[in-house]
C-alpha cells in the first residue's frame, strides 16, 4: 500500500493525505488503518483539555519546545468546533504554535469536530495511529474546550492534563460534579493572575475529598504561566514521572487495553448499524414508520423490536 | 459524501493589516469551509509547510505592504519543490494592475483587490471545485 | 409646568399630528437610523433643562477641565493645527527629498514613515526583510541612514513625528545622535514617537517583545525624556489603527484610553510621579466619515481622559489632564474604485477632526488604496487642510458645535459606552491581560465582520463600490518603489560595518545585554551609546530579543 508505506517513512505530505482520508471517511480508510496498525503503540499520547481561554494552545506550544529539546518528534492534533449551521470551521489553535512551523519534527494538524460531540473529532483516534505509525514519539491532543462533556479524550490519551485558570468561576463546580475524573494532572495556568493561589487551594480541597490517603496515587497539581513560560519544566517533570508511575504499575497497559475494548465496541456498533440500515433500508422506510407511530399509535419500542426480530429471522434464513 | 474543502489563509511578510484576512477566514467558515489561519509574519517556508501538514486544497495569501512580487512567487516555487503544486494559490490585497498579470503567469490562480465581494472569492472556489470533479 | 414636561408634551403632540400626517403617506427611508458605529440616531434631538444645569461640569470652557470644548483657550484663533503629512519611502535620500518638498509647500511638521523591517527591528539584510525594504516607509538600518534622512533639515526648527513602536528607543536614539552631530542640544528637540506597543498587539502588528519588557522600554523613555528631552512627546497613544482594524468609534476611544491607563499605571509602578510624565502623553485618533459622530467622539475622549487622570491617578497639573491628539483621516474609508471620490471623503473627515479640536492632522491622499501616493495627490491632501483652515470659517469660533442637541447627546452616549468597556477591562485585570486573552481583538473583529457584511448585503452604501459604480480604466501613475532597494541598503550596511569601530560596537552591545537583564535599569543611555557607535538597528534589537524573547500573537477568531 503506497500511502501506508509513505506514512511509515514519515513522509509529511502523505501523513497529511492519510489524515484527510480518515477525516473524509474515504473507502480506503479501513485498509490504511489496518495496514498501519501493527506499527502502532510506541507513541505516548497526552490529552490537553480545559475551558476556552485557559491557554491550552500556548501551553502546548511550550511543551513542544521542551520535548523538542529532548529530541522527541511531536505530533499535535488540535480540535476546534465546526459550525453547526454551515459545517465550516476556523482552525486557529496552531497560530500559537507557529514558532515550530520550520521544524520538520513537529507536525501540527488542525481538526474540525465535524459534528462530533465530546471535545474531539471522529477522526482523532485514527489520526493518532497515523502519527504513531509515522514514528512520532509524543502525540498531544488539544480538545475543543467547551466544557463538561469532553470526556472522550480520556479514552484516547495515556494521560490527560486538565488546564484550569483563575477567574472562570465555573471550574470548581465542574470539579465537584465529577469532571475531575478527566484529569490525571491538574494545571493551574495563568498563575500570575489574581486568584491562582485560591484556585490551587480549592482544587486541592476537592481532590482530597475524593482521593485516597496514599500520596503516590494523588493527582498532582501544577502552577504554570504559559505566557511567561513559567512552571513548564515542573509540568514536564510531573508528567514524565506520571508516565513512569503508570507504566510500572500496569496502569498504562490497562488503559490501553480498555482503549482497544472501546474501539472494538465502537467499530462493532458502527458496522452493525450500517449493516442493519442497509438490510432494512431504514432511510427509505423511516417515513412509513413515523406514520405508524403517529397514526396507528404503535409504540416505538414495539415497532423497533418487531423490525429487529424480522431482521434476525431473515438473516438466519439467508 | 464529498470531502470538506480546507483553505489556508496566510499572511506572508511583515505586514500587520489582517482585517481583510480575518474577514475572509470568517466568511469562508460561514460558507462551509474549514479555514486554517496562520497569523502574521509567515515566511513562504512556514506557509507551505503548514499547507502540507494541514493538507489544504487552497492557500489564500493576504498582503498589503507591497511585497507580493517577491513573496507570492516564492510560495508557488516552494509548493512545486514539495510536489504540492496541486494546492491552488490565490491572493488579495493592495496589488496594482500591472503586477496581477505577472503573478498569474507565475501560477497564482486569482487576485482579489480591495472592494472585492466575498461572493467572488466563493464563486472562484466553487468553480474550481467543479472543474476538479 | 417644568420645561422638560412642556417639551415632552409638545413633542408627543408633534409626533401624533404633524409627523404622523407625513409618515402615514410617506414612510421614512429606513425603520431605524444609526450612526456609522451603530449608535441609534434620534429623529430630532431636543433640549433638556439639565443641559444648562450640568453645563459647567460636562463642558466647561476651552482650556479648562474637563476640556470637552478644547485644550487651549484660543484654539485655532491662536494658531492652526499642525499640518503634518506622514511620508517616507525607499531610501533615506529619496525620503529626505520628499520632506524638503513638503516643508517648502508650507507643511509645518514632519511625520516619518518607516518600512516594516525597521518597525520590527530587522536590518534590511535580514532574510525576514525580503520584499519589504523601503515599501511602506523609509528603510533605516543605522545612524548613517538617519543622518541622510535629516540632511539639511535643522532639527531645532521643526517638530518630527516618528511612527515607530517596538524599537522606538532605538530610533529616538538615532534622532538624538543626529541632533548631536548637527550641534543641537537635546532639550531643544520637539516631536513625537508613537511608542504605543499595546495597540500593536491589538491592531497594527509591528510588535517585537512580549508586553512586560515592552512596557519597561516605554517607561524607560518616559523617564529619560522627562530629564533629557523635556519637549518630546514620549508616546502617541493610538486609536487610529484600532479603528482601521474595524472597531466602532466607541471601541476606538475605549481601547485607546484603556491603553493609556495601562501606560500610566506602569510608569507610576516604576516610581515616576504622574505629573512628571503625563503632560507629555499624546493621543492619535482616526477621523471617519460620520461627521457628527466623529466630532462627538473627540469631545467625549477629552472629557473621559481628564476624568481618568484627575480621579483615578490624582494628577494635579492641568497639562496632565489634557488629551492632546493628532488625527489622521481614515485610510480604510478610501476606495480603490473611483479614487477621485476620496478627495471628498478626506475633506469631510478633515472637517470632523477640526471641529473636534485636533492638535495636528494628516490627510490621506486619494490614491492610497492603490499604492503609495504620488506627489500630486499628496499636495491635494495638504491643500484640503489649508482650505478648511483658511476658507471654511469653522476655525473662527471654538468648538462651534457645542450645544447642538444631537452632538451633545452623542457625546454623552459615547462617554457612557466607553466607561462600560473601561470597567470591563478593569475587571479582566487591565489591558495586558485583556489583550493576552484576545478579548479586545475579538471585540474589534466582531465589529469589523458586521460592518463588512452590511457592505456585502448592501445595507451600507459605499459610493462607487456597491452602488453608483462605473466602468473604470485601471489606474495609472502609481508610484513604485525600486525593487532593488534591499541590495542598496545591504551595501550601505556593509560600508558602515567596514568603517565603524567594531570592537566598540561589540562592547556596547555586550553592555546593553547585561543591563537589559536587570529589569530595574533604564536602557536608554545604553541604546544611545550603541547608536552613536553605528550599531545597526537589527543588532540592537537582536540583543534585546535574546533577553526579552518575542511576542506570540493571540487571536480568537
Amino acid at each position: 500500500m503506497e500511502l501506508g508505506d509513505k506514512v511509515l517513512k514519515g513522509h509529511i505530505r502523505s501523513i497529511g493525505k492519510a489524515i484527510s482520508c480518515i477525516e473524509n471517511n474515504r473507502p480506503e480508510k479501513e485498509q490504511l488503518i489496518d495496514y498501519l496498525y501493527p506499527f502502532c503503540g510506541k507513541a505516548e499520547v497526552i490529552g490537553v483539555t480545559g475551558s476556552p481561554g485557559a491557554g491550552k494552545s500556548t501551553l502546548v506550544d511550550k511543551l513542544i519546545k521542551r520535548e523538542r529539546k529532548l529530541g522527541k518528534k511531536v505530533g499535535i492534533i488540535a480540535v476546534d468546533p465546526s459550525s453547526p449551521f454551515s459545517g465550516g470551521a476556523i482552525l486557529g489553535d496552531r497560530l500559537r504554535m507557529q514558532n515550530h512551523a520550520s521544524d520538520d519534527d513537529v507536525y501540527i494538524r488542525s481538526m474540525a469536530s465535524r459534528g462530533h460531540l465530546g471535545g474531539i473529532a471522529t477522526a482523532t483516534a485514527d489520526a493518532i495511529k497515523i502519527f504513531d505509525a509515522a514514528g512520532f514519539d509524543l502525540i498531544i491532543i488539544e480538545t475543543i474546550g467547551v466544557g463538561q462533556t469532553e470526556i472522550e479524550v480520556m479514552d484516547l490519551a495515556d494521560l490527560v492534563l486538565l488546564v484550569l485558570v483563575p477567574g472562570m468561576g465555573d471550574e470548581i463546580q465542574a470539579l465537584k460534579a465529577g469532571i475531575m475524573e478527566i484529569g490525571d494532572i491538574y494545571v493551574i495556568n495563568k498563575k500570575d493572575h489574581d486568584g491562582a493561589q485560591k484556585l490551587y487551594a480549592e482544587v486541592e480541597y476537592v481532590l482530597n475529598i475524593n482521593q485516597s490517603e496514599n500520596d503516590k496515587e494523588k493527582n498532582p497539581i501544577i502552577l504554570t504561566s504559559a505566557n511567561l513560560d513559567e512552571g513548564i519544566d515542573d509540568l514536564v517533570k510531573c508528567y514524565r514521572d506520571y508516565f513512569k508511575y503508570i507504566r510500572c504499575n500496569n496502569i498504562l497497559e490497562e488503559k490501553r487495553k480498555k482503549r482497544i475494548v472501546n474501539e472494538i465496541n465502537h467499530i462493532f456498533t458502527e458496522k452493525i448499524i450500517s449493516e442493519v440500515n442497509q438490510f432494512l433500508h431504514i432511510e427509505k422506510k423511516i417515513n412509513q414508520w413515523v406514520k405508524n407511530i403517529l397514526h396507528e399509535k404503535v409504540g416505538p419500542y414495539t415497532l423497533i423490536n418487531k423490525k429487529i426480530e424480522q431482521f434476525i429471522k431473515e438473516f438466519k434464513e439467508q | 459524501m464529498t470531502d470538506i474543502v480546507r483553505i489556508l489563509i496566510a499572511k506572508p511578510g511583515l505586514d500587520g493589516h489582517d482585517r481583510g484576512a480575518k474577514y475572509i477566514a470568517r466568511a469562508l467558515k460561514e460558507n462551509g469551509y474549514e479555514v486554517i489561519y496562520t497569523g502574521l509574519r509567515q515566511t513562504p517556508e512556514s506557509i507551505v509547510k503548514t499547507a502540507i501538514q494541514e493538507d489544504v486544497n487552497y492557500i489564500g495569501l493576504s498582503l498589503l505592504s507591497g511585497a507580493h512580487n517577491e513573496l507570492f512567487p516564492q510560495v508557488i516555487d516552494l509548493l512545486k519543490k514539495n510536489e504540492a503544486d496541486d494546492i491552488v494559490v490565490f491572493g488579495g490585497g493592495v496589488i496594482p494592475e500591472d503586477d496581477i498579470a505577472s503573478l498569474m503567469e507565475k501560477g497564482v490562480k486569482a487576485i482579489f483587490t480591495p472592494g472585492t465581494s466575498i461572493k467572488e472569492v466563493i464563486s472562484f472556489i466553487e468553480n474550481n471545485e467543479k472543474k476538479n470533479k | 409646568m417644568s420645561f422638560d414636561k412642556k417639551m415632552d408634551e409638545k413633542f408627543q403632540k408633534w409626533e401624533s399630528t404633524t409627523l404622523k400626517k407625513v409618515t402615514d403617506r410617506f414612510p421614512e427611508r429606513k425603520q431605524e437610523f444609526v450612526t456609522n458605529s451603530w449608535i441609534p440616531s434620534d429623529r430630532v434631538s431636543l433640549p433638556k433643562s439639565s443641559d444648562l444645569e450640568n453645563y459647567m461640569e460636562k463642558l466647561g470652557l476651552p482650556g479648562e477641565y474637563p476640556y470637552t470644548r478644547g485644550v487651549q483657550p484660543t484654539m485655532y484663533r491662536g494658531r492652526f493645527w499642525t499640518m503634518r503629512q506622514y511620508a517616507g519611502f525607499g531610501t533615506a535620500e529619496e525620503s529626505n527629498k520628499r520632506y524638503r518638498y513638503l516643508l517648502d509647500q508650507g507643511q509645518t511638521g514632519l511625520s516619518i514613515a518607516f518600512d516594516l523591517p525597521t518597525q520590527i527591528g530587522y536590518d534590511s539584510s535580514d532574510s525576514m526583510s525580503i520584499g519589504e525594504v523601503g515599501k511602506v516607509g523609509v528603510a533605516v538600518d543605522t545612524l548613517k541612514d538617519m543622518e541622510i534622512l535629516f540632511d539639511k533639515i535643522p532639527l531645532d526648527k521643526i517638530s518630527t513625528s516618528m511612527t515607530i513602536n517596538a524599537p522606538a528607543s532605538v530610533l529616538l536614539a538615532f534622532y538624538i545622535a543626529v541632533a548631536e552631530k548637527q550641534g543641537i542640544a537635546k532639550n531643544k528637540l520637539t516631536g513625537t514617537i508613537q511608542n504605543d506597543i499595546l495597540k500593536e498587539y491589538i491592531a497594527r502588528g509591528t510588535y517585537i517583545f512580549p508586553p512586560r519588557p515592552s512596557l519597561r522600554l516605554i517607561t524607560n523613555i518616559f523617564d529619560y525624556c522627562s530629564k533629557e528631552v523635556p519637549k518630546w512627546n514620549t508616546i502617541s497613544i493610538s486609536g487610529y489603527h484600532i479603528r482601521e482594524a474595524g472597531s466602532t468609534a466607541v471601541q476606538e476611544v475605549a481601547f485607546t484610553l484603556a491603553d493609556g491607563i495601562e501606560y500610566v499605571k506602569s510608569a507610576i509602578a516604576t516610581g515616576l510621579d504622574v505629573d512628571k510624565f503625563a503632560g507629555r502623553l499624546s493621543f492619535f485618533f482616526n477621523s471617519h466619515n460620520d461627521l457628527l459622530e466623529e466630532i462627538a467622539k473627540f469631545r467625549a475622549a477629552r472629557r473621559i481622559w481628564a476624568k481618568i487622570m484627575k480621579e483615578k491617578f490624582n494628577a494635579k497639573n492641568d497639562k496632565s489632564l489634557m488629551l492632546r491628539f493628532h488625527t489622521q483621516t481614515g485610510g480604510s474609508t478610501l476606495t480603490a474604485q473611483q479614487p477621485d471620490n476620496n478627495v471628498v471623503r478626506v475633506a469631510m473627515q478633515t472637517l470632523a477632526a477640526v471641529l473636534g479640536g485636533t492638535q495636528s492632522l494628516h490627510t490621506n491622499s486619494k490614491d492610497e488604496a492603490l499604492g503609495l501616493p504620488t506627489e500630486d495627490s499628496v499636495r491635494v491632501a495638504l491643500r484640503t487642510q489649508q482650505i478648511i483652515a483658511h476658507e471654511s470659517g469653522v476655525t473662527n469660533s471654538i468648538d462651534p458645535l457645542a450645544g447642538s442637541y444631537y452632538v451633545e447627546n452623542l457625546t454623552d452616549i459615547i462617554e457612557k459606552e466607553v466607561w462600560k468597556y473601561l470597567d470591563k477591562i478593569e475587571k479582566i485585570g487591565g489591558m495586558v491581560y485583556a489583550i493576552e486573552q484576545g478579548y479586545v481583538q475579538k471585540e474589534i473583529q466582531d465589529s469589523a465582520y458586521n460592518y463588512q457584511r452590511e457592505v456585502e448585503e448592501e445595507q451600507r452604501i459605499i459610493v462607487g463600490v456597491n452602488k453608483f459604480t462605473s466602468k473604470e480604466e485601471p489606474p495609472r501613475d502609481i508610484l513604485k518603489v525600486n525593487p532593488n532597494l534591499r541590495e542598496v541598503q545591504i551595501r550601505k550596511i556593509n560600508e558602515v560595518k567596514n568603517s565603524r569601530n567594531n570592537e566598540m560596537v561589540q562592547n556596547c552591545l555586550k553592555v546593553l545585554k547585561e543591563k537589559a537583564e536587570q529589569p530595574d535599569l533604564n536602557l536608554m543611555p545604553f541604546i544611545l551609546d550603541a547608536a552613536r557607535e553605528y550599531a545597526t538597528l537589527g543588532e540592537i534589537c537582536g540583543v534585546l530579543r535574546g533577553v526579552f524573547g518575542e511576542y506570540q500573537e493571540s487571536i480568537v477568531l
